[in-house]
Formats: structure tokens, sequence, C-alpha cells
């Protein structure tokens, strides 16, 4: 009788293997997503990110006004001014609306560097890892001169010597951050290539950019990715940071660095405006750093 | 060790070249001819020609380069086309300065990291470690230029405590470790000091805790040691790397303090490559870039020789 509602002591180890089974049967992008929704630090910096991009995005059809059209009557005008809620600058623009557009440049400014490195860094950080050699001489002894140089002052120099402009300044930080990348990308390909399973691919007879392709490349990408992504908060700060030093975007662009930078002049007319940018940068950067953290916990990336 | 000594001493000597090779190249890369810069544009073609020829532009680029070279190595970076004085004579006091600012702001960074980490680390999981690692990315994610525009709102602005701008009273850019000069390196050392603070906050911690967890701090309690007594070995052990960090972040600081110097009006290497970009002032800017990359070169050798004296667990062969 009591066996027909009772599990027997077998049935009751198949259902504990079949459970353990199925934990294990998830995948690896599921296991990193169960990871993230659990934590809640990175799921509210991911929404922030998300509503500023949604913001930023539809500037146009949210902001209350044009952010070139400035008047000489409503210049400087404080947080809370009717019509113009986080007033207005040194040209009477509507702060609000300067913010939301000059997001943009900023986080394209921030984004788009590190973009290239990642993909011109990991080209080469897997090459010189996965050939070794003489390749990897020439490829690390380059990086190690540009990691002589601090990288603000590398990008101050490329830019600074090409002259201001967006273009320069994307190239100069795109310049900045390939070292990083490619030191990152070189060490990681150089712990996969000692794998067994690469020994047993190129045992089966596979060329080495099947190797590459099929099992290195794999094994490598999350862990650049995630440094790449700590990346963007360092590449919005310096950006904006070129662009304060008017080395970046220029007047009558908006952009937060040079807001920062035209503000600055506004200081001790109307002090909390003048700093607004530069909390909006903050604020993206440290998101930007707190879902880096967040995803290398979650991908179990060490380092 | 000797012999590691001497290797990665002759080894710095290529990587030093190759910097000097790049500060070469960035007069190269900038827009227009470097002909421009020298004579004015309404110079007659001959004239032109002939400072061409006096400045060595008219030969190809290997032969400028050794030709800079030999100048470089013994001290002439050539003269300043804003001033017309040695690019040197300049740069001297400019570095003195950001020298002053950038080891007191590392100083202060590493102190506060090495207190915020060292706790984070010990009662790792508990409040205080939350609170430090929050400071620490705060820290790191911070527009170093915006906090300090922010401090000059409050305390120049709200509370006029301290003054906003410049090195000394009168705008005199020769320093001197009295209270005149020395408030106007609060706010700037304090702001530039919050980079190092996170960074050394996270090193620390991180090196701390595995410390903690590693056998012979189990061992040495069991034996009987009190707190302090284990304090001081896990200080003994954190040392070398901490330090380590700290070295490169005082170059780090030193090369990046050009944001923190044009806000603050700080006289010094930032303040100059600063004019001297907009001045398009290459000589000024070349000079600048290369002295500052050449300290962080040697800056870098230094923290390794003496990593490796502090620490008998590196046998680097």
């Amino acid at each position: 009788m009591s066996t027909a509602t009772t599990p027997t002591a077998a049935e009751a180890e198949l259902a504990v293997q079949s459970r353990q089974a199925e934990t294990k049967s998830l995948g690896y992008w599921a296991g990193v997503f169960k990871r993230v929704r659990r934590d809640p630090v990175t799921i509210v910096c991911g929404a922030l990110l998300l509503l500023m991009l949604l913001a930023i995005v539809f500037a146009p059809l949210i902001a209350p006004h044009d952010p070139y059209q400035g008047s000489m009557i409503r210049r400087l005008r404080g947080i809370g001014t009717l019509g113009y809620p986080l007033g207005t600058d040194e040209l009477g623009r509507d702060i609000v609306t300067r913010l939301l557009y000059g997001g943009r440049l900023s986080w394209f400014m921030g984004i788009v560097p590190v973009i290239f490195a990642f993909v011109i860094g990991t080209t080469l950080g897997v090459t010189a890892g996965f050939m070794g050699g003489k390749v990897n001489m020439a490829i690390m002894r380059t990086t190690d001169i540009f990691y002589a140089f601090p990288s603000v002052l590398l990008a101050v120099a490329i830019s600074g010597a090409l002259g201001a402009g967006i273009f320069n300044a994307i190239l100069a930080l795109t310049l900045v951050f390939i070292p990083q990348i490619i030191r990152v990308a070189e060490s990681v390909t150089q712990g996969v290539r000692n794998l067994d399973f690469v020994d047993a691919a190129r045992a089966s007879g596979a060329s080495g950019f099947t190797i590459v392709r099929v099992h290195v490349l794999g094994n490598v990408l999350g862990p650049i990715f995630v440094y790449a992504t700590g990346l963007i908060s360092v590449c919005m700060i310096l950006s904006s940071g070129l662009s304060f030093l008017g080395l970046g975007t220029k007047p009558p662009e908006p952009e937060w660095g040079l807001m920062l930078n035209t503000l600055r002049t506004a200081i001790y007319v109307q002090p909390w405006v003048a700093v607004l940018p530069g909390a909006c940068i903050f604020v993206t950067s440290i998101c930007f750093n707190l879902l880096s953290d967040g995803l290398r916990q979650a991908m179990d990336v060490k380092g | 060790m000797i012999l590691y000594l001497l290797r990665r001493i002759v080894y710095a000597i290529p990587i030093a070249l190759a910097v000097g090779f790049v500060c070469f190249m960035l007069v190269q890369i900038a827009p227009g001819d470097p002909i421009n810069a020298i004579v004015p544009p309404d110079a007659p073609a001959d004239v032109v020609e002939q400072v061409r020829k006096d400045y060595g532009l008219d030969k190809p680029l290997p032969v400028q380069f050794a030709l800079w070279l030999s100048k470089v190595v013994v001290g002439d970076l050539g003269r300043s086309l804003a001033t017309g004085r040695p690019v040197w004579s300049d740069l001297r006091t400019a570095i003195a300065n950001t020298l002053t600012l950038a080891f007191t702001a590392s100083s202060l960074g590493f102190i506060l990291g090495c207190v915020l980490g060292g706790l984070a680390g010990t009662f790792r999981g508990t409040f205080i470690d939350r609170t430090a690692v929050g400071v620490a990315v705060a820290g790191v994610s911070v527009p170093h230029y915006w906090l300090g525009m922010v401090m000059v709102v409050i305390f120049s602005v709200q509370l006029n405590w301290l003054p906003a701008m410049g090195a000394g009273p009168g705008g005199s850019s020769d320093w001197a470790w009295d209270w005149d000069h020395m408030k106007h390196l609060v706010l700037p050392a304090v702001t530039l000091s919050v980079i190092p603070m996170g960074i050394v906050t996270r090193t620390v911690r991180g090196i701390v805790a595995e410390i903690m967890n590693q056998e012979f701090i189990t061992a040495l309690r069991g034996k009987g040691l009190t707190r302090s007594g284990v304090f001081f070995h896990v200080v003994k052990n954190a040392a070398p790397n901490a330090l380590a960090v700290m070295g490169l972040q005082l170059g780090y600081l030193m090369g990046g303090s050009i944001l923190v110097e044009t806000v603050f009006s700080w006289p010094g290497t930032g303040l100059l490559l600063n004019s001297a970009i907009f001045q398009r002032d290459l000589p000024v800017l070349q000079g600048t870039i290369l002295v500052l990359a050449m300290f962080f070169v040697a800056l870098n050798l230094l923290v390794d020789l003496v990593q490796t004296a502090l620490d008998p667990r590196i046998k680097r062969a």
C-alpha cells in the first residue's frame, strides 16, 4: 500500500539524478542570465543605462526645446525655472534638451573606440597568443611601447598633435585601448592554447585557422568582452575629458564634456547648473563599471 | 638577482628609444608641413627653403630622428615657438609643480586606499566591506575634472574656504611649503587622489583577502598570535604588491593630471601641454610628453626593481 504513495529509494535517487541533470543541462548563457537575475546592482545599472539609451535615442521626441536655439535674454537661469526645469546655459539654451542631445555624442565616443579596439586588439592578441614565437615577440614588444605612456597622456598627445575633432579623438582613444586589449587577449589565448582539446584538434589534422575559429575564439571572447565592457567607463571619462579640454567635439555641438567646459565660466553665477553635465558622465560611467563587474562575476571570469 | 637587475635595465633602453620615436612622430603626424610652425605663412620661398635646411627638415625621416635624438639626450628639447625660450626652461618649473601635486595626491590616495582596502579585506562581506567597495567604484568611475568643479563649487564658491585657482598667492607659479601655497594644493590634490584611492582600495582588498585565506594565517592564529601580530604578517606579505601599484599610480597621475590642472589652473605640465596644444606649439608639446613618458618608463623600472628586492618570493632569472 505504502509503496504506491511514497517513492522507493530507487525512485528518489532517480528523481535527484534527473534534477541534477536538469541543472547541468542548463546552457552556459542560461546560467549567466540566472546569476545576473539574482544580482540587484547589475539589474538596476542595466535598467538605468537602458533608460538613458532610450532617452538619448528618442531625444528629438522628448526634448522640450531646440538644442542649438539660444536666447540672450534668458541666459544662465537657475534650476527650477518655469519651462526650463534644469535652467539654461551661457547662451540661453535649455539644459534638459542639451543633456539629452549631448548624451548621443558622449555615448558614441565612449563606446565606439572600445568596439574598434576590441576588434583590432582581439585579432592581434589572439594571433600573438596562438602563433607564439617571432609574431608574438613583434606584437607584444610594440604593445610595450604604448604601455610606456600613461593612458591620459597618450590620448592627449595623439589628439593634441592631430588637432581637435571627433574623428581624431576616436582615433586617439582607439589607439589607447588597443594595447590593453591585446595584453588580455594574448594572455587568455596562451592559457587556452596549452589545453588538451587544442592538442587533440591539432592531432586530428585541423588547420591553425580552424583551431582558432572553433576552439580558441569561443573560449577567449568572453573574458576579453568582459574586460572591454569595463573599458567603456574609462573611455567615456576620457572622451568627455578630451572634449572638456577642447580636443574632442567642437561647439555648438552638445556633448557632456564640452558642456562642462563652456559652463565652467558660469561657476560663480549658476554653480549647480554648471556641474550637471558631469553628473551625467558620472552616473553613466559608474553604471557601466558596475555592469561590467556584475558580468565578470556572472560569467565567472577571473582577474 | 644582479643578472636580473642588469637585464631589466638593458631591456628599458629599447623601450625608452621607442618612446622617443613615438614622441618624434607626434610632430610628423600633426597636420600641415612642420615648417609652417616655424616660418610665417607669407615668407618668401627661398627663406622657407633656407630654414628647412637649417632645421634639417630636408633630410629623410630616419636622419631627422637621429639628429633630434642627439640633441634630446644632451637635454636640448628645442625652443618654444610661442615664447622663443628653450622648452626645458619652462618645463622645469612645470614638472616640479606637477610632481608636488601628483606626489601629494598619490600619497593621500595610497593611505586612504590602504586603510579602506585593508578593512574591507579583513572584514569581508560586512557593512564595512560594502562601503569600501562602493567608495572604490565611485573613485574609479568619477570624472575627476568634474569632481574638481564640484569641489570648487562647494569649498570656494559656497563656503569660500579655499582658493579655486593657481598654486600660490597672486598667481605665482613658484612653489613653497607654507600655508599660503598649501591651501592652493588642497583641492587639486584631494580631487586627483580619488583615482589612486579607488584603485589601491580594490587591489589591497584583494591582496588582503587572499592572504587572510591562506593557511599560515590560520596557523599563526592557532599559535595564539594576537590580532596585531597577525596584522604585521599580513602587511609584510601585502606590501610589495601594494607598493608596486602605488608607484605606477604616481606615474599615471604625473601624466594624467592635465585635466585637473586645467580645472584649477595649476601651473604644471598639464597646463603647459594645454596651452601648447592650442597655440600649436609643437616643440613644447613634444618635449613635455617626452619627459613625462620617460619619467613613467623610469618609474616602471624602479617599481620592478624595488618589488624584486622586497619580495624574496619573486625569483626572476
